[in-house]
């Protein structure tokens, strides 16, 4: 039997906002959950929008590595070029959304021009 | 990603089309298959076809390269024809679940706003309703008048949207008739055997809130088995 997983849905609102801010002039870039490991907070597929100046909209994890996400995508804005991330979730943070075993994810982030 | 992609994206959202985006994550190229266009000579054809059925996102490898399939599909919705007893019961029911519900009933004083709180309601006839809130692919519409002439019009446009649920409140025999005016309105038969009737998961529902629960459980395995079997 398929499924429909439902966060297929729930990320429509970032691609929404981040053709507003791209006609607002800012410039921007696209992080998505590509592959989880365990018990990963957000599944494969979430999104995020962030712009050159470090707002962001979406999440990609329970809130735990949305920083470095940001961090990275002000260079990946900057340089055009695309990449992957990978994270191991703490323990701790799993616990909090609970989850009993942490996971990992890999993160693409892209740049829109 | 380009800013036409991003924008292409974000179009068959707003126009309620599924869309798949396909990223090549070695050379960062991407482009957006609907699911409404010709993907047959894709490279990665048959795993679009099943991705749009699952609504899961995901890498996949083939002979042409890693690619992430980020799949987009519209949030799903309930047309409820009927401010009835058992739509109070549903509506609520429904938006916990997920969907996006409207209800539909030209009858002022079943689709008064005390009886729905919140809900969206639109209290005038099906054909001009829906004219506002149009039936796709990824809503559900559930008939609940007992009225034909407030029920037909909407189950015959369900059919001919390819809505991924329609039922009808009736029994058997109710609804042999139902199918007799419709399929004389021009439906085709085999399109109408598609409606839901008696409408509801047979699990002995009584009161207007267990009639509830077991349409909204129909409409659910509908949602989830989308372009299986049934």
């Amino acid at each position: 039997m398929t499924s429909i997983a439902w966060d297929a849905v729930a990320d429509r609102d970032v691609i929404e906002i981040a053709e507003q801010w791209l006609h607002q002039g800012r410039r921007i870039a696209i992080a998505t959950v590509v592959e989880t490991w365990g018990s990963a907070p957000r599944p494969v597929g979430s999104q995020l929008v962030v712009d050159d100046a470090g707002a962001f909209e979406g999440s990609v994890s329970g809130g735990c590595v949305e920083g470095a996400v940001i961090a990275e995508a002000a260079d990946v804005i900057a340089s055009g070029h695309s990449r992957v991330m990978s994270f191991g979730v703490a323990d701790e943070t799993a616990w909090q959304v609970g989850l009993s075993c942490g996971g990992r994810i890999a993160v693409y982030v892209e740049a829109i021009s | 990603m380009r800013a036409e992609t991003l924008e292409a994206l974000a179009a068959a959202g707003r126009e309620r089309r599924a869309a798949i985006l396909v990223t090549d994550l070695e050379s960062g190229d991407s482009r957006v298959v609907a699911e409404d266009g010709s993907f047959s000579e894709d490279p990665f054809g048959d795993e679009l076809m099943a991705r749009f059925r699952s609504g899961r996102s995901g890498l996949v490898e083939s002979a042409h390269g890693k690619a992430m399939l980020t799949v987009r599909l519209p949030p799903p919705r309930l047309v409820i024809i009927g401010a009835v007893h058992i739509a109070q019961a549903l509506a609520p029911m429904a938006g916990i679940a997920g969907l996006d519900v409207t209800i539909i009933d030209p009858r002022t004083g079943f689709a008064a706003v005390g009886r729905f709180p919140g809900a969206r309601l639109y209290p005038i006839w099906p054909e001009e309703a829906l004219a506002e809130v149009p039936l796709d692919a990824f809503t559900a519409l559930a008939a609940m008048t007992h009225d034909p002439k407030i029920d037909d019009q909407p189950l015959a446009a369900a059919l001919v949207a390819g809505c991924f649920y329609v039922g009808a409140l009736g029994s058997r025999k109710t609804h042999a008739k139902r199918l007799d005016r419709l399929v004389s309105l021009g439906v085709d038969p085999v399109a109408a055997a598609r409606i839901r009737a008696p409408i509801g998961l047979d699990i002995g529902a009584q009161s207007p809130a267990e009639i509830a629960v077991a349409v909204l459980a129909e409409v659910i395995e509908a949602l989830r088995r989308r372009g299986g079997d049934t």
